[in-house]
């Protein structure tokens, strides 16, 4: 029960966090009323844009100033389409920052892992652990490995070796997913 | 029987924790990577009366309350890495959950408020489902960046400026790279420097793009539905829906949409989609545990993952009934309801498209059509079918060069190639240069009075115009201009994406398929209104339309050509025209859509039985049961069971005389997947490395008992191993002269793994899905040896 409510907990926040956005107050920027008239006579067609509410969002609101004296003005009006369009400019730039920090936090990992840590782990542990950890551990014996999984719970008090195994873990899978999707081409054209 | 009930108890608390989530599973699996032998055949010989419960499935009555409650050993129930659920073990399993649950919520109010939570997680997974849903404009770097704030498009950056009429496009606030560098944007030496630029960006989001997949999430690439479908009928794909998945999916399907390349999102987003789905399933017990529910909330997750990409929460749930599920009862469509509409809520409250709309491609004209643009619109539908088929035959046979050859030892040298054609052969022409849903959208819409692109240059007459709604007219030269353009742009559109679909990069084909039919039915829509324009009075035309009048909509052309070359790639057909009448908000245009997608699928399987989901499916071996098919052929059962006439007796299980040494030998000598008294292998192995150690004297002479009372022994032989419960009770049987269609049908609709075959109540053989699909195979005369997975 408490597992499952930690693991809800970054979701709610989640939640909380892209519903305030949607419910935030407009920015006064963000609305505007997009009148585009055409060409009339021998005045060049022109795009007005004022943020005005939506109630006023007409040719004789927002056309300022107005080209055309005033008994063309009806016809000129006529031909010209007014818009009412909002947007939440917040909305965006949070979005497309949390992307790009999420996409450096990446490319970071990804460099840590193929240049920084066998450099590190060469320094540490010396050549011959390099080379046991990268063995495949492709054990084909069916019962060895029930053992293992019956054994895993006793051993691993230490939060870091915890972390060190979680991530030998992750790569293994990944090494064996890459194996599947690229070497051998079974799944995935 | 006391010490070791409480002993199973004790471990399951133990490591529950680590048993529960799909990485572990890859351990405890073990020998699971090497399935090119994992025949699914095992062998019988004499008759096995004997049949016992799944674990914990508790068919007699006769079992304890504590029988009942106990949860099996971690790892006994679950499956092996690619390997086939076992359907009706799951949903027996979820009904027994069920019935216990029930029974108990008599006793306490807490477990009433269990009971009544149980059924509502369902429910409470749709709403997290819809409102993990989400998407938005990324900035395009390609042309130019905006100075207000770099993460605006271009549409956005020019939002508050007043521009001229002809000039729309261009405000002070957005510089395009050649501006920026040079300070001024004309000339040879800007438009190279732009054409520089473009090709670099291109290349480095579809660089970085490639190298995120390889190094964190190999099964992030594609577009994700063909195997979807086939987890959805029953099959495991470890990883698959994983969380490195979902992030490194999403991340990457923007910078490869942002790249240029022909593809679109839609596929991924489904995929994305199914990965939160079965995320969240593990946060509730009911779906975690029991593989074909989880199959359930998996369906309704690709309805929301449509809906989302869309903005289409019917066609989405339309889609998912079509395409994506396998079984799909009524209470699964009712949540997959549910989600979607969730899902469309949350889209339009982040309000993503700019302006509350929830469409993609919002049309606005209602013009009527006449009956006879009937023929246009059919002979649109049979271009659909065409390129589809060929499109289909072509990308296959690319695929299966990819896998063979070594062209498919260098992904990321061959996405930067392709990238690097894609963006020098794009930048020249303005339509391609445009993102795909920004074409299709410009070429969705009608002329009217305020449209200044160069599709809309009519030779205009000012004194006849009447508001909105223009005559038909002659074509100006800018028309012109934009044909030929345009037919260059189909050319290369129908080229590339072949090479494009498929890539190690997240891709999806929807959007380009409507950009190819689009750009087609404008074509021949502009056709029609010159023709119509310049030969009003042919007899064709003079009932209908008369000079002066707005007949034609080449914008509908449009439309109708997207849904034929989509329906003709898919094979969709009532999802199909529902998706394209939500997108673009035009109801009129019901029936030229249906007469549309009705004749390109029926060209296309005049000239391949197959959609594009179901070819790479069969591309790739996956064992799956095609549910649309007929099987028409007189074979039996005998025919296809197992063991054949010269292969060596089946190797078998007695239900009360054998030792563990002897289980051990033949479990470690032999590779077939179940034996009978029909034991799974995972379960076997499991239960025998347990109580090896935790039960007190048993050794490799004691005997495993299988039935529910052991035959007494003498009382110097060590003690017995009871290993009842992880027996499956009630396996299929057929006689060995039931007709293969009846076999494939029982197959199909039960979802089973194998069934035995007996003759006058003896034993005969077994067939498993693996001999079903390899004889289905061989029966179409394809390759029998291709079905790679049980």
């Amino acid at each position: 029960m408490a597992a499952r409510g930690a693991r809800l907990c970054p979701l709610l926040l989640l939640l909380a966090a892209l519903a305030g956005l949607g419910a935030e107050a407009k920015n006064s920027e963000d609305v505007r009323c997009k009148c585009i008239c055409p060409p009339y006579k021998d005045h060049s067609g022109h795009i007005y844009n004022k943020n005005v509410s939506q109630k006023d969002c007409d040719c004789l609101h927002v056309v300022e100033p107005m080209p055309v004296p005033g008994p063309d003005v009806e016809a000129y009006c006529l031909r010209c389409e007014c818009k009412y369009e909002e947007r939440s400019s917040v909305t965006i730039k949070v979005t497309i920052i949390i992307y790009l920090s999420i996409l450096g936090l990446l490319l970071l990992y990804m460099v840590y892992l193929t240049l920084v840590e066998p450099i590190l782990k060469r320094r540490l542990l010396g050549h011959s652990q390099l080379i046991q950890s990268d063995e495949d551990i492709g054990d084909h014996q069916p019962f060895a490995n029930a053992h293992d999984v019956l054994a895993r719970s006793r051993s691993r008090a230490n939060v870091l070796n915890k972390v060190e195994y979680a991530q030998q873990r992750w790569k293994l899978q990944v090494q064996e997913q890459r194996k599947s999707v690229f070497d051998r081409h079974v799944v995935l054209s | 029987m006391e010490a070791l009930a409480m002993d199973q108890k004790g471990y399951r608390r133990g490591s529950f924790q680590s048993a529960t989530s799909d990485e572990d599973m890859l351990e405890i699996a073990g020998a699971s990577m090497d399935f090119s032998m994992a025949d699914d055949d095992p062998p019988l010989d004499r008759e096995m009366g004997g049949f016992s419960s799944y674990n914990g499935g508790g068919m007699n009555g006769t079992s304890t309350m504590m029988d009942f409650l106990e949860e099996p050993l971690p790892g006994v129930g679950t499956y092996e890495d690619f390997n086939t659920i076992d359907w009706v073990r799951e949903k027996s399993r979820d009904r027994d959950r069920h019935r216990e649950i029930t029974s108990r919520s008599k006793e306490s109010t807490w477990a009433l408020l269990h009971s009544v939570s149980d059924a509502f997680s369902g429910w409470l997974l749709m709403l997290l489902i819809g409102l993990l849903a989400g998407e938005g404009k990324p900035p395009d770097l390609k042309e130019g960046v905006c100075l207000a704030g770099f993460w605006f498009n271009h549409e956005h950056c020019c939002w508050k400026s007043n521009t001229t009429f002809t000039d729309r496009d261009k405000c002070p606030e957005w510089k395009s790279w050649s501006q920026l560098i040079l300070g001024h944007g004309e000339g040879a030496f800007a438009y190279i420097l732009n054409y520089l630029m473009y090709v670099i960006w291109a290349l480095m989001f579809s660089l970085l793009a490639v190298l995120l997949v390889k190094g964190f999430a190999p099964y992030a690439c594609g577009s994700g539905i063909p195997e979807i479908k086939t987890i959805l009928s029953g099959f495991i794909i470890r990883g698959y829906l994983g969380k490195w998945t979902l992030v490194i999916k999403t991340i990457t399907l923007v910078l490869a949409v942002s790249s240029g390349l022909s593809l679109g999102k839609e596929g991924p987003l489904v995929h994305v989609a199914c990965c939160c789905g079965n995320i969240l399933c593990h946060l509730f017990t009911k779906y975690r545990k029991n593989e074909a529910k989880r199959r359930e909330v998996l369906s309704a997750a690709a309805a929301a993952g449509v809906s989302v990409a869309f903005g289409a929460p019917i066609g989405g749930v339309l889609f998912s009934l079509e395409e994506v599920s396998y079984y799909f009862p009524l209470k699964t469509l009712w949540r997959s309801f549910f989600a979607a509409l969730v899902a469309a809520f949350t889209l339009r409250s982040i309000n993503p498209f700019g302006n509350s709309r929830l469409v993609l491609f919002y049309v606005e004209f209602h013009m009527p059509w006449h009956l006879l643009e009937l023929v246009p619109f059919i002979l649109l539908g049979i271009f659909g079918g065409l390129w589809g088929a060929f499109f289909i035959r072509s990308n296959i046979a690319w695929c299966r060069r990819r896998k063979t050859t070594r062209l498919g030892k260098y992904p990321v040298l061959e996405v930067l190639v392709v990238t690097a054609i894609t963006a020098i052969l794009a930048f020249p022409n303005e339509y391609t240069r445009m993102s795909t849903s920004e074409l299709i959208s410009e070429l969705f819409n009608d002329c009217g009075i305020l449209d200044s692109s160069k599709l809309c240059e009519y030779v205009n007459d000012f004194n006849s115009t009447k508001g909105d709604d223009l005559p038909d007219r002659a074509a100006g030269p800018g028309v012109y201009t934009a044909m030929w353009q345009l037919a260059l742009a189909l050319i290369m559109k129908v080229f590339i994406t072949i090479f494009t679909f498929g890539m190690k990069v997240p891709s999806g084909l929807f959007i380009p398929s409507m950009a190819v039919g689009a750009i087609a039915g404008r074509l021949l829509g502009v056709a029609v209104e010159q023709l119509a324009f310049y030969h009003h009075d042919w007899p064709i035309f003079s009932g209908w339309c008369s000079q002066g009048a707005d007949c034609i909509t080449p914008g509908l052309y449009a439309m109708v050509g997207a849904a034929a070359c989509l329906g003709g790639v898919t094979r969709m057909t009532v999802s199909l025209v529902v998706i394209m009448f939500e997108l673009t908000g035009g109801l009129e245009y019901i029936v030229p859509l249906m007469a549309a997608a009705m004749t390109s699928k029926w060209v296309a399987d005049a000239i391949g039985r197959e959609g594009i989901y179901d070819a790479h499916i069969r591309l790739n071996g996956y064992p799956f049961l095609e549910a649309k098919e007929e099987f028409s052929h007189k074979t039996r059962a005998m025919d296809v069971m197992r063991p054949r006439k010269n292969d060596p007796p089946l190797t078998v299980i007695t239900q009360d005389s054998m030792s563990v040494e002897d289980v051990e030998t033949i479990v470690s000598s032999t590779t077939y997947s179940g034996y009978p008294v029909v034991v799974s292998r995972t379960d076997l192995i499991i239960s025998i490395e347990n109580a090896r150690k935790k039960q007190d004297g048993i050794v490799s002479t004691s005997v495993i008992c299988f039935t529910d009372y052991c035959p007494p022994l003498p009382p110097s032989s060590p003690s017995v191993l009871k290993l009842r419960s992880i027996l499956d009770l009630s396996p299929f049987t057929v006689t060995d002269e039931t007709p293969m269609e009846i076999v494939v049908d029982i197959f199909r609709k039960l979802g089973l793994r194998q069934c035995l075959v007996t003759h006058n109540g003896k034993l005969l053989g077994i067939i498993t899905k693996k001999d079903v699909l390899k004889h289905i195979a061989q029966m179409a005369n394809q390759d029998p040896d291709s079905i790679l997975f049980n």
